[in-house]
């Protein structure tokens, strides 16, 4: 009898030649290597060595039904199919409620009443409605980063400073909003605060908060001053544009110094006097004033003027800017933390100064971590401004559902929704992704 | 004469309290100016707050109705199942801390008392039938207060995790059309918020159902919960899987398991275990979403504060009811919060 011991991928393995054929063992771990062999492959059909490996051919080919590659494209057919099935088996249960789907109420009169943002009458259709309601939602999420940014990041900042009141102070806020739900932010500020602030007017006395300006908050909302354009406005926009391109001309001058010399050729001081000075000089080139400022007064039992943001607004506006503040901060505080001590104590040794040192090291290296969760922050923001519904504000979820109960379109009004916010979100994060790609550091 | 040296006292400004102010609250000059400044800040507020509490606020609203915050329109006479499940849910925390280094046996016991403490408690609040004179039926539909909310909390995260864990094996899944379906489940339902998820299991699910299949407010939202915390639970548990270096699964087939043996055995109990401090996460916020539901129309603690403000003799009592909610749910947060960093420090699950 013949006996060989070959190297096989999973170990060693005896071919034994019996008068019958070949037969292969495979050594029994537990037992001693001679004694107990395990037969591996019974019949052999085709064995041939190379490179000191048996390659060996069994007797029959794996039926389909067990073959890994057949299996896998079967497996998705029946999981498509399964999710089809689903779907139909929803659709049909769908019409069999005698429900259409179309999207040609979207043209049929609203009927209904929008007091909140771009001009709407009842008579206007169901586009223009939602339009209305994507306005209002694109307003107060626009408003509400930039507030939420700034917040987050003197908060964060806060959090990490040396001053210990200020740290508590900042730490106090950040875990107390953190672990609220918004909802219940959002109905204190406007059933408790904002609700129940003075009356605008009560016999023929102002009542409101004067603050300067002038600016009256009061339970029906904030009437602000605002710059309105004047005749001369259309002789003073030019002026705009043209600082535009004088700072877009300099910066591009600059960027060249700092790649021919290694250094800027003028202070960027210079860029940003450059852009006042040019509309400065507009505004008294033209004939009167291109903006007037529109300052709120009350008349009667309301004020006209200005700009009155509601008191929904106001609340919707301020709850979420608290409560994406306390979220950003933690992202500011995290990104300051992952730059490691190294880097700050490196640039102290080297003479920067403290500001130098936040400006020119900690900052750009701490953004690159920032970026990322501060994207995941402002969608949650845009996400979260639909809550607008439980206080009353006008927003996107809001008139759509107003929609919904007058038109009966569940299934057009959800797709609409989805669609929106989807492409809202998309859209923030390609820009932040671009912004994104920019800062981060370049691999060798 | 043999020099000695001698160790200085640290000077009496560096140390002491008058060290500490030094140091932390007067080092510079614009540290003295943000610490007067926060300091009248903080007396302005805590005045302000501490007279309302104190003095002005009229805690009635809340001591009175404190029944209703708690089970809401939950029977009287049955209340005690509540507080029994309750007992039950204690009784089991504190095993699980006195044998929390218990292996083996006690171990195994542990995980069996928890999987079995769930349908009980499930019998306990629900009940039987109408009629029966054990444990009569308490319809989920009127649950509602604390209870509604710590119900829609547990049962989303619990209900959306086995979902949660096949979505993330479909998107990490080299079978391009289960990864497709399940990446754009996930990124739908990340990209939409919660409310309309909520309203769309409320008003379209009966819709897309047979008429046959009635499902109550509760249970609709249930669904909603759980299908939203799924696709956040897929993205969690992905992060896990992405953790799991590439060594393990080339280990685990090289010693001859197949693909299917080596996500169950090798590689979900490593991911699993990576990703608790996310769940616990993810679990604080769905607990702090669940207030959603009032817009929908249910009466959990925040819709219980809305309602009780409407009470003739409470009118008008916003801010005591909100606040009152606002603690409860800060001290839930807060105390899982607290205690999940701990765990993480001590257990260093984190950063295995």
């Amino acid at each position: 009898m013949d006996q060989r011991w070959f190297v096989v991928p999973n170990g060693l393995a005896l071919e034994v030649s019996t008068p019958t054929g070949v037969q292969w063992m495979q050594p029994d771990m537990s037992d001693e290597p001679t004694s107990g062999c395990i037969p591996l492959i019974k019949k052999v059909v085709k064995a041939s060595t190379h490179r000191g490996t048996r390659i060996v051919e069994r007797q029959k080919a794996v039926p389909f039904w067990l073959d890994e590659r057949v299996l896998k494209v079967l497996g998705q057919i029946a999981f498509l199919i399964l999710v089809i099935a689903v779907g139909a088996w929803a659709i049909s249960n769908y019409l069999d409620r005698d429900l259409t789907f179309t999207f040609r109420f979207l043209g049929e009169e609203a009927s209904f009443h929008l007091a909140e943002g771009i001009e709407f009458s009842p008579t206007d259709s169901y586009a223009r409605a939602f339009l209305v309601g994507v306005v209002n939602t694109i307003r107060v999420a626009s408003l509400g980063i930039v507030l939420a940014s700034l917040l987050g990041m003197v908060a964060g900042i806060s959090r990490l400073s040396d001053n210990w009141l200020v740290n508590k102070i900042a730490s106090v806020y950040i875990e107390i909003v953190r672990n609220t739900p918004l909802l219940v932010q959002l109905f204190f500020l406007y059933f408790a605060v904002i609700l129940k602030l003075p009356q605008l007017k009560m016999k023929d006395e102002v009542t409101a908060i004067i603050l300067p300006g002038p600016t009256y908050l009061s339970n029906r909302g904030l009437a602000i001053p605002w710059p309105r354009p004047s005749d001369s406005f259309s002789s003073w926009w030019p002026f705009l544009i043209a600082a535009l391109i004088v700072v877009v001309v300099l910066w591009i001058l600059r960027a060249r110094g700092v790649q021919r010399t290694g250094r800027p050729s003028f202070n960027m001081l210079w860029v940003i006097i450059a852009f006042f000075t040019v509309p400065v000089i507009g505004w008294f080139a033209v004939p009167g004033n291109p903006l007037v400022l529109d300052v709120p007064i009350i008349e009667g039992l309301r004020a006209t003027g200005g700009t009155i943001l509601s008191p929904e607004f106001v609340a919707l506006t301020l709850g979420l800017v608290i409560y994406t503040g306390a979220f950003i901060a933690e992202v500011v505080r995290a990104g300051i933390l992952a730059v490691p001590k190294g880097q700050t104590e490196a640039a102290r040794a080297q003479g920067f100064t403290n500001g130098q040192v936040l400006r020119l090291i900690v900052l750009p290296q701490a953004l690159r971590v920032i970026i990322p969760p501060l994207i995941s922050q402002y969608l949650n923001l845009i996400k979260n401004s639909s809550l607008a519904v439980g206080i009353g504000f006008l927003d996107l979820y809001a008139v759509s559902s107003t929609m919904l109960n007058q038109s009966g379109r569940v299934v057009e009004v959800f797709l609409m929704i989805m669609a929106s916010y989807l492409s809202m979100s998309l859209t923030v994060s390609l820009i932040m992704n671009i912004v994104n790609r920019r800062i981060q550091i370049v691999e060798r | 004469m043999a020099v000695q040296s001698e160790t200085m006292k640290p000077p009496r400004s560096e140390v002491g309290l008058l060290g500490w102010l030094k140091k932390n609250l007067f080092s510079t000059w614009y540290n003295v100016l943000l610490t007067i400044f926060s300091a009248a800040f903080i007396y302005i507020v805590l005045r302000a707050v501490i007279t309302w509490v104190v003095r002005d606020a009229r805690w009635a609203v809340v001591t009175t109705n404190l029944r209703v915050f708690m089970i809401g329109r939950y029977p009287r006479d049955e209340a005690g199942r509540v507080l029994v499940s309750l007992g039950i849910i204690v009784l089991m925390t504190a095993l699980t801390w006195v044998f929390r280094k218990a292996k083996g046996k006690p171990r195994r016991w542990l995980v069996i008392g928890w999987l079995l403490s769930f349908p009980l408690i499930t019998i306990l609040l629900r009940g039987f039938s109408r009629e029966s004179p054990f444990l009569p039926l308490v319809s989920e539909d009127i649950w509602s207060g604390l209870l509604l909310t710590l119900v829609l909390a547990i049962v989303g995260i619990l209900a959306s995790f086995p979902l949660g864990v096949l979505l993330a094996l479909g998107r990490r899944s080299k079978l391009p059309i289960i990864k497709v379906l399940c990446t754009m489940y996930i990124e739908t339902i990340r990209g939409v918020p919660l409310i309309s998820v909520l309203f769309m299991s409320q008003l379209m699910l009966p819709l897309f159902l047979p008429p046959e299949i009635r499902l109550g407010t509760v249970m609709r939202a249930l669904t909603g919960m759980a299908l939203f915390s799924a696709a956040y639970t897929a993205e969690n548990v992905r992060g896990g899987l992405a953790s799991i270096p590439i060594g393990q699964y080339e280990a685990a087939r090289a010693v001859g398991l197949n693909e299917a043996l080596v996500m169950g055995l090798i590689v979900l109990p490593q991911a699993l275990r990576a990703v608790i401090p996310a769940i616990v996460g993810q679990f604080i916020s769905l607990f702090k979403d669940t207030t959603l539901v009032v817009i929908v129309g249910l009466l959990d603690l925040l819709g219980i504060a809305k309602a009780v403000t409407a009470q003739k003799e409470f009118i008008g009592l916003h801010k005591e009811a909100y606040a009152f909610t606002a603690v409860i749910f800060f001290i839930c947060c807060f105390t899982m919060s607290y205690t999940s960093r701990r765990l993480e420090q001590r257990l260093g699950v984190g950063e295995r």
